[in-house]
């Protein structure tokens, strides 16, 4: 597979724009700047290959392998990082790089200043293809400072191929009740602070607040928090069920499914009033409202044609349209919508032959694609590169969280231990340039 | 020892004879007794008393034994009353249950809720909260709204049948809280329910 992207390195221009059309048009992720190129050239769909140099400096076996490890997961390159070698000084035989498989190669220098050196050469045109010096921060090896490695291993991924990878963010999920977060690698599973019940949560567009179902004796009700300083409110004002906490892409908007005979999906503005909008009308059990990128649409599940199906609904309750047409598998049940970051997708569980599945419907075309057969698997949400989804799976014995990619079918167990349900995954939280 | 005594007891009886065959003089009266009255009244009082305190007592017991007997009764018709309540309150406690990811009401369900009328009518300052409840075979997320329409399903029949709606709070729990843990029919069905409890009014409740 390398060795063919390496044939295919240079490719035409015309299909280099067609895959600049490709690119995700509202969350535009990271435009270069005027006249510097970003990523090799290869081709799509293959993984080009990376080989890291051998480093040496504080904490380099564990600054190589949470890089090695976190584009690894990216699912984008072939990471070739041998265990052990004497760091490479002076030129590089790029014709021996390009026999193992190399497309492109990493040389990081761990300062004692917490400062990373980078150097990421193109071996196809022999030359350096970008360089920088990059910051961790916080102690070595404490949780801050891993997220501002995963932060740099992102940026490296950019470099090699174009896109930010998503090895800095974090998921947050519900086990044994109560709200937990782990980090995209699987690192620091750990509960969030103060939180008697945590349900569903849902992560603000900044990263810097969430929200939640809280499940008490006398109902459910939608949370509001602050994740640096734990600052938490109420936002849900009646009583019977406040389920499906949702943020619109600016931020400003909060969307929920409440109600006590029939369930709705109601607006509130984040900051502020608390007067809240009626989105969908009454009759039905309408939640779990997912976004489209630009804000304009919901995708949401409703009970009006007697079972769960998926609809999408202009963002002030007009148009809904029934979303998952297409008859398949054997029980007509659909839910868990989440519409993907790059707007193309709506990824969802269905279930077939008595159990759920993850399923993403194209937007373009309406035709769906099933990920999973193994096990029960259901309640998928995107990663902010809107190729990789956390779902909760089965296929363990127990309910566990696992990371899916929709182009490669590639999976991996995220988390361990009690089980663990209702993954949000986080909006990029470092961003290194 | 027996030969002295016998014939002591005849000798004595002759000389009694003689006695009272002759003229002998009368003996002198006795000497009037000293009637000493104060010791009278002193025993009369004490009889008196005694026989008051006996009646009194007999007077108390049997009214400490009435006593008792009421408690008793009281009690037992207490004891009764707390039972029929909580028998009450149990049979108005009772579970109905729903078919896989539905929320209609089935038949015995209906017969269920008749039960309960009669309580919430006997009741009106009563207030309930039904709770709704899914198995685990739905979706996670979703059966929370799932839960909530089993909870409404079973509000909206007491409510057509006369019950004020703002007496009833509905609640769904989704598949959080199950009674039967693990797979299995047998263990779905029992946690595809709701459940309905007395929150305003249930110390004193007045039996229909």
């Amino acid at each position: 597979m390398t060795s063919h992207a390496l044939t295919t390195a240079r490719l035409p221009l015309a299909i280099a724009c067609l895959i600049a059309l490709l690119a995700p048009a509202v969350h535009a992720q990271d435009p270069a700047p005027q006249g510097v190129r970003i990523g090799l050239t290869y081709s799509s769909g293959t993984r080009p290959g990376l080989y890291i140099l051998p480093m040496q400096g504080p904490d380099a076996d564990s600054i190589k392998a949470i890089i090695s490890r976190d584009l690894d997961y990216g699912d984008r390159i072939t990471v070739i990082a041998p265990d052990s070698g004497q760091p490479t000084v002076g030129t590089l035989n790029y014709p021996l790089f390009a026999r193992l498989g190399a497309a492109a190669i990493l040389q990081v220098t761990p300062s004692a200043g917490g400062t990373l050196r980078l150097v990421l050469h193109e071996v196809a045109a022999a030359r350096v293809l970008q360089s920088a010096d990059l910051p961790l921060r916080g102690a070595p090896l404490s949780p801050e400072w891993r997220m501002s490695l995963h932060g740099i291993a992102d940026e490296i991924e950019r470099w090699v191929t174009g896109a930010r990878g998503v090895s800095a963010t974090r998921i947050l999920f519900t086990r044994e009740g109560t709200l937990w977060q782990v980090d995209a690698d699987g690192a620091n599973a750990q509960r969030v602070p103060g939180v008697v019940s945590g349900l569903d949560p849902a992560w603000h567009p900044s990263g810097q607040q969430m929200a939640y179902m809280e499940m008490l004796d006398d109902g459910t009700h939608v949370v509001l928090r602050d994740i640096e300083s734990g600052r938490s409110r109420r936002v849900s004002s009646t009583g019977g069920t406040n389920m499906s906490p949702a943020f619109s892409p600016d931020g400003k908007t909060m969307v929920y499914a409440s109600g006590e005979d029939g369930v709705d999906l109601f607006a509130l503005p984040v900051e502020g009033s608390d007067r809240r909008i009626r989105i969908t009308v009454g009759g039905s059990t309408n939640a779990q409202p997912s976004f489209s990128p630009d804000g304009r649409r919901i995708a949401f599940t409703s009970f009006r044609l007697g079972r769960p199906e998926i609809y999408i609904t202009d963002a002030d309750g007009t148009n809904a349209e029934l979303l998952t047409t297409s008859g398949f598998g054997d029980q007509l049940y659909r839910s868990d919508p989440s519409w993907s970051p790059d707007g193309r997708f709506v990824a969802f569980s269905t279930q077939i032959e008595g159990r759920f599945q993850i399923a993403t419907i194209s937007l373009r075309d309406r035709s769906v694609k099933q990920h999973t057969i193994d096990a029960v698997n259901e309640d998928p949400s995107w990663a902010p590169d809107a190729r990789h989804l956390v779902f909760t799976s089965s296929r363990s014995g127990s309910k566990q969280l696992w990371v899916l990619d929709t182009e490669s079918g590639r999976m991996r167990q995220l988390t361990r231990g009690p089980a663990a349900r209702m993954a949000a995954w986080s909006p990029r939280l470092v961003i290194t340039r | 020892m027996n030969y002295p005594t016998r014939l002591l007891a005849p000798l004595a009886l002759a000389v009694a004879f003689v006695a009272a065959c002759g003229s002998p003089p009368p003996p002198p009266p006795p000497p009037a007794p000293v009637i000493n009255q104060d010791s009278i009244d002193a025993a009369a009082r004490a009889r008196a008393a005694a026989a008051e305190r006996a009646r009194a007592d007999s007077v108390a017991r049997a009214e400490a034994a009435r006593r008792a007997a009421e408690e008793r009764a009281r009690a037992e018709a207490a004891e009764r009353e707390r039972a029929a309540i909580a028998a009450a309150r149990a049979a108005f406690a009772t579970v109905i249950y729903f078919d896989l990811d539905k929320s209609d009401l089935k038949p015995e369900a209906r017969t269920i809720l008749m039960a309960k009328l009669p309580l919430l009518r006997a009741n009106m300052n009563v207030r309930i909260r039904i709770a709704g409840h899914t198995d685990d075979r739905g979706s996670d997320a979703y059966n929370v709204a799932l839960g909530q329409r089993r909870a409404a399903a079973a509000k909206r029949f007491l409510v057509d049948q006369g019950i004020a709606a703002d007496r009833i709070d509905v609640v769904s729990f989704g598949e959080d809280r199950p009674v039967a843990m693990g797979s299995g029919e047998e263990n779905w069905s029992k946690n595809r329910r709701d459940e309905f409890e007395i929150i305003v009014g249930g110390e004193n409740l007045r039996l229909p």
